[in-house]
């Protein structure tokens, strides 16, 4: 039993990669700085520069609140697929789940599949309504018939504890990984990282952001198709060949071709799809990316490429990882009989394999470009919640356009500044949980929350807000009573809560909550919020009143 | 949006068929999409040993192509309703829009 609940443990912390990060330890013995690899440096100089003069381009053309947050809402489908499959297709993604084919088989599919089907869900029910309704935060969409300061402050709550807790796991991850692949202080790669992302988002907001972001998506999913048409060349374009090879190496051991059974407790299976569905739907700076574009049409359009651009990215993961295991056999790549850096480091090593020593420089420069583009995205949501949810809706309701931009501005560099202060203060912490605490709030919080706001006409202010903080509270609450920390790092024994992803229950506390709550409100207010529903539900219908794209 | 506007928009027929026919179809997809998704998991949970049947050589076991389906599927679900709605939906949003402005 406690051997099942390790490998759950340890897959279900795999699970997060692709949106989150590395959580300590996942590289392992990458805590050592190796020799400087040139043409990683070349390549990450080349892509640095350019993303600067991207920075100055976008600060020419961000002016208004609007340019700031939404890009000035100008983006198109097809800019915004790319963007939100970047967002989704972090540094931890590609070598996360290539890592964990590499080290179980099958089973790096069944995950990969479980973190693409909450796109479809997305389109169908959200997209176009959050577009039609919002303006540049998911909050917007929350709060819009309901007494703005209380939904304002538990959704800002909700979002940038979110944002934190993620830009906690990347910047500890993205920190180990520049020390391992350019040989680069642990200490300098956080600083360098938080500086690039203050500069971009500071000066090129929402723009900048996204052109980062598209540019990476593209880079990476450029390398991936190298990397996986190569492994079925050598393979000679044949699949029953690379499993064999695959299997060979593993001496013989066909479980690689089959579930490891990671499934087999059904509860836990469904509870870590809940997280990653209703999760993926709760993460404020994907859901921020809708008010990008400039109608509800455009909306879906990006969700219908983003879904393509994923799924196709996981299925060139799957035969990377497949192609880790037949492949990468050197000695140089293994220590002892561990793959140097740990299995999150197949595809790197399969990169060299196939590429040499340039190609390596290359995807180790990708890699590095995913990590800035990532957070630079999370910076920026953390920073709207503040400026736009707190400052402009809740402190200074009269506050001009010049003056929110500025606290944007601020908020930007103070997240930035404790991005960098977290990330070299939780260097050497075990800061898996925090993974599993984002998805779980974004999840338990503001999903349930939003979701219920445009397709509930019965939600009260009351209800929202108690609903939400309860499902706010009771996933802190069950994170901490879990397997990861009260066994793992409080060393307090058995878990209380044996679910590393407790998303099943909060989700459905945060959902009775609302309902209760608002069923039994009988107050002028909650009359108020009801009579409201018509009206929002016909603007997120036909888009009639929504806000346009921006003149220029 | 006063209460005029809303309710003419509300009494348009075009009105009262996008969110008939929308809703429906969304819900429908929504419901497929989790029907494939929690029957994938249900099987792996109670029925492993057939995630171990070799349909082709020596090597390729079914779950490979049953994945990538999945994959897929969800690609071709978003590609169904986009389309859905650029024609269909879009046509009849842009009446309604007509009607009242």
């Amino acid at each position: 039993m406690s051997q099942l609940m390790k490998l759950l443990a340890s897959f279900s912390m795999l699970a997060l990669l692709p949106v989150a990060a590395f959580a300590a330890g996942d590289i392992q013995g990458g805590a050592k700085a190796e020799e400087v690899n040139f043409p990683a440096i070349v390549m990450f100089v080349i892509f640095v520069g350019l993303t600067l003069f991207i920075t100055y381009w976008a600060a020419q053309r961000t002016k208004s609140a609007k340019d700031f947050y939404a890009a000035g809402g100008g983006i198109t489908g097809f800019q915004n697929g790319l963007a939100l499959a970047g967002d989704y297709m972090s540094a931890a993604s590609f070598l996360g789940i290539t890592g964990m084919v590499y080290l179980k088989g099958y089973d790096g599919l069944i995950f990969a599949i479980g973190f693409l089907v909450g796109w479809p869900i997305m389109l169908f029910l959200m997209s176009e309504r959050l577009r039609n309704l919002g303006k540049f935060t998911f909050a917007d969409v929350a709060a819009y018939r309901f007494k703005q300061t209380p939904i304002r402050v538990l959704a800002a709550f909700g979002g940038i504890a979110v944002v934190i807790l993620y830009l906690i796991a990347q910047m500890v991850g993205a920190g180990k990984l520049i020390e391992l692949l350019f040989g680069l202080d642990f200490n300098y790669a956080v600083l360098m990282v938080g500086a690039l992302i203050i500069a971009y988002v500071t000066f090129g907001g929402m723009l900048a952001t996204t052109w980062v972001q598209i540019i990476k998506a593209v880079l990476l999913l450029s390398g991936a198709t190298f990397i996986a048409i190569m492994v079925m060349y050598q393979m000679g374009f044949s699949f029953e060949t690379l499993f064999k090879t695959a299997v060979d190496n593993r001496g013989g051991d066909m479980n690689i071709l089959f579930s490891g059974g990671f499934v087999s407790d059904p509860i836990n299976a469904i509870s870590l799809g809940i997280a990653l569905m209703f999760g993926t739907a709760g993460l404020p700076h994907i859901l921020m990316r809708f008010f990008t574009v400039p109608d509800a049409k455009e909306a879906r359009k990006s969700v219908f490429y983003a879904t393509g651009f994923i799924g196709y990215f996981y299925i060139l993961a799957f035969i990377i990882g497949f192609g880790a295991v037949a492949m990468v056999v050197g000695s140089e790549y293994f220590a002892g009989d561990k793959l140097v850096g740990g299995n999150n480091m197949a595809a790197i090593h399969l990169s060299h394999v196939v590429g040499g020593d340039y190609f390596l420089g290359f995807i180790s420069a990708v890699a590095f470009a995913t990590i800035l583009a990532v957070v630079s995205g999370l910076t920026l949501a953390g920073a709207s919640a503040l400026s736009h949810d707190i400052y402009a809706n809740v402190i200074n309701k009269n506050a001009t356009e010049a003056q929110e931009t500025k606290v944007a501005r601020i908020a930007t560099l103070a997240i930035g500044g404790l991005a960098i202060l977290f990330g070299i203060g939780f260097k050497d912490q075990n800061i898996a949980f925090v993974v599993a605490l984002a998805f779980t709030i974004a999840a338990s919080a503001n999903f349930p929350v939003l979701i219920m706001s445009m397709f509930w006409s019965g939600m009260t202010t009351r209800g929202a807000v108690i609903g939400g903080w309860l499902g706010l509270i009771s996933a802190v609450v069950m994170v901490v009573l879990g397997p990861v920390v009260w066994t793992q790092i409080l060393d307090m024994g058995a878990a209380i809560v044996p679910y590393k992803f407790p998303a099943l229950f909060t989700v459905i506390i945060a959902f009775v909550g609302i309902w209760f709550f608002s069923i039994t409100d009988k107050s002028a207010r909650g009359k108020e919020d009801r009579d409201g529903f018509e009206a929002q539900f016909i603007r997120s219908q036909t888009g009639i009143g929504a806000e346009g794209a921006s003149s220029h | 949006m006063d209460q005029a506007k809303i309710e003419k928009i509300k009494n348009l027929p075009e009105y009262q068929k996008l969110v008939k026919e929308r809703s429906g179809l969304a819900w429908k997809l929504s419901i497929a999409m989790l029907v494939v998704y929690y029957g994938y998991i249900m099987l792996l949970a109670f029925d492993p040993a057939f995630f171990t049947t070799i349909i082709s050589g020596e090597y390729v076991s079914i779950g490979f192509p049953v994945g990538v389906a999945i994959i897929i599927f969800a690609f071709l679900l978003t590609g169904y309703y986009v389309r859905k709605a650029n024609s269909d939906f879009d046509e009849l949003t842009a009446k309604i829009k007509k009607e009242v402005e």
